[in-house]
């Protein structure tokens, strides 16, 4: 690609991925999620790879892989958290530790800190669907021909 | 830790699933004994399930909620996933646990290294998973979801030998077919959704009124589960899908067909218990009967060892569509035939597993000697794998229906129960076994009789002993019918023949 597209997809992949991260950290809070903010930062890899070609990306294979199963396992062993009372039992909402304050009532701007699992779940969700998504376009992209630069 | 056994048989699988590409990297051998490990459990746990739901009654467990039996939140709202498992549910569990038993062990060494075998593992442990889910789940967004993840993996596992040309073809053929049966499912949760504002089955059930939107929810399903089930005349992706699935692979998409089966039991027997129509259960029966006739004949002109079975372990639905059917049309009366011809199709599900199970260990086991499972090329293996041609031999006459074997056991209850509703029904049953009878007797003397053939490969052991598990469960099953029978199928038929208002009253309370 052009000098002009690389530039601008160096400059807009952290923020892109940065956009990622908070669509997933406020999942509990605002319109969004695990599985949305992470295909907002699978984009960030796609657009990588359009700018720049598979080629740069090619090596990450293993890592995306990792990563993908690590986000899975993640999260079922938050589901086995909450053993002690019921499988996926919310133990650290309401716990006063992390993301344990209790929810306040009325129009706020909304607390980070609480809803106990769910965030975390969120997280796990969140690398996976990166993981995954991100692993399905460099497929397609090492598979789909001449890497045109 | 023993309340939250059912959801263990569950997670820990799911959990197996994900984990086994990480073990992969650190160490191969710690990876095979983690799959064999996490297969283990989940054998404990269905046992586990089995034996408490049969003696102790129904089993639910609700997930996140204060404790698990606190079915309805405040309001009195079942508004929480749940499991709730019947001697039904149970009974399907014990099926997948049981297969899942003999094939693991068969896999791991039937999989080649460089063919990808930590995916194959992942992927057969997550099918197992998924199976579970519909076997034991409560609510039925939750069934759609585990409906999806056995769909997922079951034609990641078909399309798994991507550098053939026929593989790809039969993913690309049942994804088609799995996810048009999602979708109408899906559709069907939400017509209901829209309805009654509800996704817990036991609420719904209680509350179905038979409206236009219930009809139509009711044939969405039917045709969902159907398609899935490999019922004619949507049964064509299942040849070529148990065709083309890694042999060891083929027993797990075994229960995933029949579990499909369970989930149209569940939904006609339990959701519309209530609003009982025999031309539903006309309908089961007739299609039961077009599926095992239609598969005989064409399993009588396959080349294919492994699509010869296939047709084999289609044909074997109809019996059971059948049998459940003759049940099903008989309820509103509730006739003893209908009881004998239910139980029949009922324990003709646990013989069909072992059978075609039996049958597709027995192409494995061909496949790995000699490389190709065409019948043209085949021939006098008998000399060199005694032991091969001898299951074939017992796995093809059980699934012709013939005594001493399991087969017989449950095709005798189907004949008896469907004779006293029309004599019709009996006779193309019996004919479609002689047709099968016919297939098999070819196929043996096909791949196993003639001049002494070379085997390159011997057949290593742990391919003997997952045969030998299944042969003698053959035998047993057939020589003393009696036990399994009272033990196992008895409370698995009658909690859909009258376990209706138990199911309600463990959910809804009352």
């Amino acid at each position: 690609m052009t000098v002009v597209v690389r530039t601008i997809a160096r400059l807009l992949f952290p923020v892109a991925l940065a956009f990622g991260g908070y669509v997933i950290m406020h999942g509990h809070l605002t319109p969004g999620g695990g599985f949305q903010g992470g295909a907002v930062a699978a984009s960030a890899l796609a657009m990588v790879l359009v700018a720049f070609g598979p080629s740069r990306l090619k090596d990450k294979k293993g890592l995306l892989s990792a990563l993908e199963s690590l986000g899975g396992t993640a999260f079922v062993v938050l589901g086995f958290l909450g053993l002690g009372v019921t499988f996926f039992a919310n133990v650290l909402a309401g716990s006063h530790g992390l993301f344990g304050r209790p929810v306040p009532y009325g129009p706020n701007p909304g607390d980070l800190n609480t809803a106990g699992t769910l965030p975390l779940m969120n997280w796990a969700v969140g690398f996976k669907v990166l993981a995954g998504l991100g692993a399905v376009v460099l497929l397609f992209a090492l598979f789909g021909g001449e890497d045109d630069r | 830790m023993s309340a939250h056994i059912p959801i263990l048989a569950i997670a820990v699988p799911l959990l197996g699933g994900f984990a086994v590409p990480l073990l992969a990297k650190l160490h191969k051998g710690l990876r095979d004994a983690w799959a064999l490990l996490v297969v283990l459990f989940v054998g404990a746990c269905v046992g586990y399930v089995a034996v408490h739901v049969f003696t102790q009654g129904l089993w639910v467990y609700v997930l996140g909620a204060r404790h698990p039996q606190e079915t309805l939140a405040p309001g009195g709202f079942p508004i929480r996933i749940m499991l709730v498992v019947d001697g039904m549910s149970a009974f399907m569990g014990v099926i997948a646990g049981l297969l899942a038993l003999v094939a693991f062990p068969f896999a791991l060494r039937f999989l080649p290294e460089e063919e990808g075998k930590s995916l194959a593992l992942t992927l057969g442990l997550l099918l197992l998973a998924g199976i579970l889910g519909m076997a034991y789940t409560g609510d039925l967004f939750n069934f759609f979801v585990f409906l999806e993840v056995t769909s997922i993996a079951a034609c990641a596992l078909i399309g798994f030998r991507t550098w053939t040309s026929r593989a790809p073809e039969a993913a690309f053929k049942t994804m088609l077919l799995y996810s048009l049966s999602g979708l109408l499912f899906l559709l069907a949760v939400a017509f209901l959704y829209g309805e009654y504002g509800a996704l817990n089955l036991a609420y719904l059930a209680r509350e179905l009124r038979g409206t236009f939107v219930d009809r139509l929810a009711l044939g969405l399903f039917l045709a969902a589960l159907l398609m899935k089930a490999a019922a004619a005349p949507v049964h064509f992706w299942a040849p070529d899908a148990y065709g083309e699935v890694p042999a060891a692979k083929a027993l797990l998409l075994v229960v995933n067909t029949q579990v499909s089966l369970y989930g149209l039991w569940r939904v006609l027997f339990t959701l519309y218990g209530g609003l009982w129509d025999a031309g539903v259960g006309w309908l089961v029966v007739a299609l039961g009967l077009l599926t095992m006739v239609v598969a005989a004949f064409m399993a009588l002109v396959q080349t294919d060892l492994g699509r010869l079975v296939a047709y084999g372990a289609v044909s074997q639905i109809g019996y059971m569509m059948l049998g459940v059917g003759v049940g099903l049309v008989s309820l509103a009366g509730r006739p003893e035939y209908g009881l004998v011809a239910l139980k029949g199709g009922v324990f003709h599900m646990l013989n069909d597993a072992l059978t075609v199970g039996l049958l597709f260990l027995c192409v494995g086991a061909v496949e790995w000697t000699k490389g190709t499972r065409d019948l043209r090329e085949l021939g006098g293996l008998g000399h060199g794998l005694p032991e091969v041609a001898l299951c074939f031999l017992l796995a093809g006459l059980a699934l012709a229906g013939l005594p001493p074997l399991n087969g017989f056991a449950s095709k005798i209850l189907i004949y008896q129960g469907s004779f006293r509703l029309s004599p019709i029904l009996t006779a193309v049953a019996v004919l479609a076994s002689i047709l099968l009878l016919a297939v098999f007797a070819r196929a043996f003397q096909g791949a196993f009789l003639g001049p002494k053939a070379e085997v390159p490969n011997r057949v290593p052991g742990v391919f003997l002993l997952s045969m030998a598990v299944l042969a003698v469960g053959l035998l047993v099953l057939g020589l003393v019918p009696g036990f399994f029978l009272e033990g196992v199928v008895t409370p698995a038929a009658e909690a859909l023949w009258r376990g209706r208002a138990l199911y309600l009253a463990a959910v809804l309370g009352g």
